[in-house]
C-alpha cells in the first residue's frame, strides 16, 4: 500500500524534477515550513516597522485608557498604565529580533573561531581549547547565561552577550568537528602544496567548507535564545520597565492576571509563534542538509 | 567491569575541577572591581579592605584557589553579602523545594513523554504521529513562563482548581511541575519517536516478523525495549536541565527555591552565593552524568569495554 503511493510520488517528483529547484520542490510537501516562513517574514516587516505600524508609541500613556478590555481601538487592550498592548507587542518584536541577531552572532562568530582554530591547528591548542568548552558545556545554558549575568550585571545588553556566550561551546564543538573533516581533504592538502598559508587555507578553502552544519544550528539556535533571554528578561536580570520587550511584559503583566488576562496572553503568543516558526524552519533546514534523509 | 568504573570515576576529577575553576573565576572575571561592585559606591576604604581580605582577595590567584576548593570540599562556600549568612546554609534551606518541582516534573515528563513518543512512532494513523509531533513542537517552543501564566489564568483564576501562590503540599505542586514537564516531555517525546522508528528498521525486528510473532509482541518487546536505553539517558540527563529550568517556574509560581535564591543573588550582585548555586547546580549536573554513564555501562555491556 505504501509503495504505491511512494511509487506514484516518485513518478510526480520526476516529471517535475526539470522544472523545479530541488529546495523548492521539498518546500511544497512542507505546507507549514511556507506559513512558517510567511510568519517570520511578517515578524521582521514589523520588527523593522514598528514605528510606522503601530498605533501608538509603545511607552505613551493614553489618559483615560487604563486596563481597557481588547477593542477596535485597542486590539490587544491597554495595560495598567495606560498604554496600548499591541504597539507594546509590535515593538517587542524589534527588540527579539535584536535578540536574535546579536546573541546568534556572538555564538557563531566566537564558536566558529574557536573550533576552526581546534580544528585546524589541532594538538596542544585543540586540546586546552575544547577543554575549556567542555568544562562550560558542564552547565545548563540558562545556568551558565546567569552566571554570565551575575558578572556582568542585569540588563538587555548584558543578558544578549550571556545568551550569546553560553551557546559559544555548542557552536565550538560543531565547528571543531566539520573542520576535521574538511582539513583532512585533498584541496586543503593541495592548497598548502601550492604553498598558500595558513589565513589563506583558513579562509579560502577551510572555511567556506566548514560552515554551513554551524549556520544550520545556528537557525536552530536562535529560538532557543530568544526564549531564554526573554526567560531572563521575565526574571528581571534583562531588559528594564519600561522597554517593550516581550519577557518583560509578560513579568508586569503577573500582578495583574486576576483583571487583565490581555496583558498576560499577547506579548506570549507573539514569543510562541516566532519560536515555533523558527523551529520548523530550523527541523526543516536540518533535514535537507542531512543526507540520510535526503533521498 | 571495576576497570570501567574506576576509569569513569577518574575522569570525574578534571571535569569537577574544571567546573570549580570556572566558577572560581567568576569573580575575576568580572569586568570592574567585584568588592566595590558588591558594596556599593559610597562603601568606606575599610570596610572595602575588610570584605576584599575576607575574601581572599588580596593573595595570590592560584593560592586564592586551592583555599575556595578546600573549602568547597568541605562544604564552605563562604558567607552571604546580603544576608551575612553562610551560602551553604542559604542553598540548603531553598535545595528542597527546588529538587522537589524538578523530581514532580521529571516523573510527569517520562510518564507522558515516552508513551506519547512510542504512540507517534507505532501510530497506524498518520494523524496520530504528525498530531504528537505538532503538540512537541509547541511544548518546545512555549516559554514555561506564558505557560505557567495561562495555566494560572484556567484553572486558578477562572476555575478555581488550583491555588495560585500557595508553596506548600502536593496541591500546590501541579501547576508548576506541569509548566516545567512541558518542554522535557515534548524532547523525550521527540526523541522516543526517533529511537523507536530507527530501532523498528533493525533486521531482528524483521525477523521477529518474518517468524511470525504478533505485531504488539514486536513493537513492546523487541522494538520499544531496546529503544529505550538511549531515550532513558536523555530522561536522566534532563534532570539537572530541570533544576534549572525551575529558576523561571519558581518566579511565575512565587514558590521558594533555589532559583529565586539566584535571582536575588544576581539582582543585588551578591557574588559568593551567586558563585555557590552555580558550583552547586553545576556539580549537581556533573554528578548525574556520570551516574548514567555508570549505569548504562551495567546495562550495556558493549559500552564497558570501549
Amino acid at each position: 500500500m505504501a509503495t504505491v503511493s511512494e511509487a506514484s510520488a516518485a513518478g510526480a517528483a520526476v516529471s517535475r524534477r526539470r522544472t523545479t529547484h530541488p529546495v523548492l520542490r521539498r518546500l511544497r510537501s512542507r505546507p507549514l515550513v511556507i506559513v512558517a516562513m510567511a510568519m517570520l517574514v511578517l515578524f521582521i516587516i514589523l520588527a523593522l516597522a514598528a514605528p510606522i505600524i503601530a498605533p501608538h508609541d509603545p511607552n505613551a500613556l493614553i489618559s483615560g485608557a487604563v486596563m481597557r478590555r481588547p477593542s477596535w481601538t485597542y486590539p490587544f487592550g491597554t495595560d495598567e498604565l495606560g498604554r496600548d498592548v499591541f504597539s507594546r507587542v509590535i515593538h517587542g518584536a524589534r527588540i527579539s529580533l535584536q535578540i536574535g541577531i546579536i546573541t546568534i552572532s556572538i555564538a557563531l562568530v566566537l564558536g566558529t573561531l574557536v573550533g576552526l582554530t581546534a580544528g585546524f591547528y589541532g594538538g596542544l591548542v585543540d586540546s586546552a581549547l575544547m577543554a575549556v568548552m567542555e568544562i562550560l558545556l558542564a552547565f545548563p545554558q540558562i545556568l551558565l547565561a546567569m552566571a554570565i549575568l551575575a558578572m556582568l550585571g542585569p540588563s538587555l545588553r548584558n543578558a544578549m552577550i550571556a545568551v550569546g556566550l553560553s551557546a559559544v561551546p555548542v557552536y565550538a564543538r560543531t565547528a571543531r568537528g566539520t573542520t576535521l573533516s574538511v582539513r583532512a581533504m585533498d584541496y586543503v592538502e593541495s592548497a598548502r602544496a601550492v604553498g598558500s598559508g595558513d589565513v589563506r587555507i583558513l579562509l579560502r578553502h577551510v572555511l567556506p567548507n566548514m560552515i554551513s552544519p554551524v549556520v544550520v544550528l545556528g537557525t536552530a539556535g536562535v529560538g532557543i535564545a530568544i526564549l531564554i533571554a526573554a526567560g531572563l528578561s521575565y526574571l528581571g536580570l534583562g531588559a528594564q520597565p519600561p522597554t517593550p520587550e516581550w519577557g518583560a511584559m509578560l513579568s508586569e503583566s503577573r500582578a495583574y492576571l486576576r483583571n487583565a488576562w490581555w496583558m498576560a496572553t499577547f506579548p506570549g503568543l507573539a514569543i510562541t509563534v516566532v519560536v515555533v516558526s523558527l523551529n520548523l524552519c530550523g527541523d526543516w533546514l536540518r533535514d535537507l542538509l542531512d543526507p540520510r534523509l535526503r533521498k | 567491569m571495576k576497570a570501567f568504573l574506576v576509569r569513569r570515576l577518574l575522569l570525574l576529577v578534571p571535569t569537577v575541577l574544571g567546573v570549580t575553576l570556572a566558577t572560581f573565576l567568576m569573580l575575576h572575571l568580572t569586568p570592574g572591581d567585584p568588592v566595590t561592585i558588591m558594596l556599593g559606591e559610597f562603601a568606606s576604604a575599610s570596610e572595602v579592605a575588610r570584605l576584599r581580605s575576607e575574601l581572599g582577595l588580596d593573595r595570590p590567584l592560584p593560592v586564592q584557589y586551592v583555599r575556595f576548593l578546600g573549602r568547597a570540599l568541605r562544604g564552605d562556600l563562604g558567607s552571604s553579602i546580603r544576608s551575612r549568612r553562610p551560602v551553604a546554609e542559604e542553598i540548603a534551606e531553598r535545595l528542597p523545594p527546588t529538587m522537589q518541582l524538578a523530581l514532580a516534573a521529571e516523573i510527569l515528563a517520562v510518564a507522558v513523554g515516552i508513551p506519547a513518543g512510542v504512540a507517534a512512532a507505532t501510530a497506524r494513523k498518520p494523524a496520530v504521529d504528525s498530531g504528537v509531533v505538532a503538540v512537541t513542537l509547541i511544548g518546545l517552543s512555549m516559554p514555561t513562563f506564558w505557560s505557567g501564566l495561562l495555566l494560572i489564568l484556567l484553572f486558578s483564576l477562572t476555575l478555581g482548581w488550583l491555588p495560585i501562590t500557595e508553596s506548600v503540599g502536593v496541591r500546590a505542586l501541579i501547576l508548576p511541575a506541569v509548566t516545567l514537564a512541558a518542554p522535557a516531555a515534548a524532547v523525550l517525546a521527540r526523541v522516543t519517536r526517533a529511537s523507536v522508528l530507527e530501532v523498528l528498521r533493525q533486521d531482528y525486528v524483521r525477523t521477529a516478523r518474518a517468524k511470525g510473532v504478533a505485531e504488539t509482541i514486536v513493537v513492546y518487546r523487541h522494538a520499544v525495549r531496546n529503544a529505550l536505553i538511549p531515550v532513558l539517558t536523555v530522561a536522566a540527563l534532563q534532570f539537572a536541565g530541570l533544576v534549572a529550568g525551575a529558576v523561571i517556574v519558581e518566579s511565575v509560581f512565587a514558590r521558594p527555591g533555589l532559583g529565586r535564591l539566584a535571582v536575588t543573588a544576581i539582582l543585588s550582585r551578591d557574588f559568593p552565593l551567586a558563585q555557590g548555586i552555580v558550583l552547586v547546580v553545576a556539580s549537581m549536573y556533573v554528578f548525574v552524568n556520570v551516574g548514567v554513564d555508570v549505569v548504562y555501562g551495567l546495562l550495556d555491556p558493549r559500552i564497558r569495554y570501549r
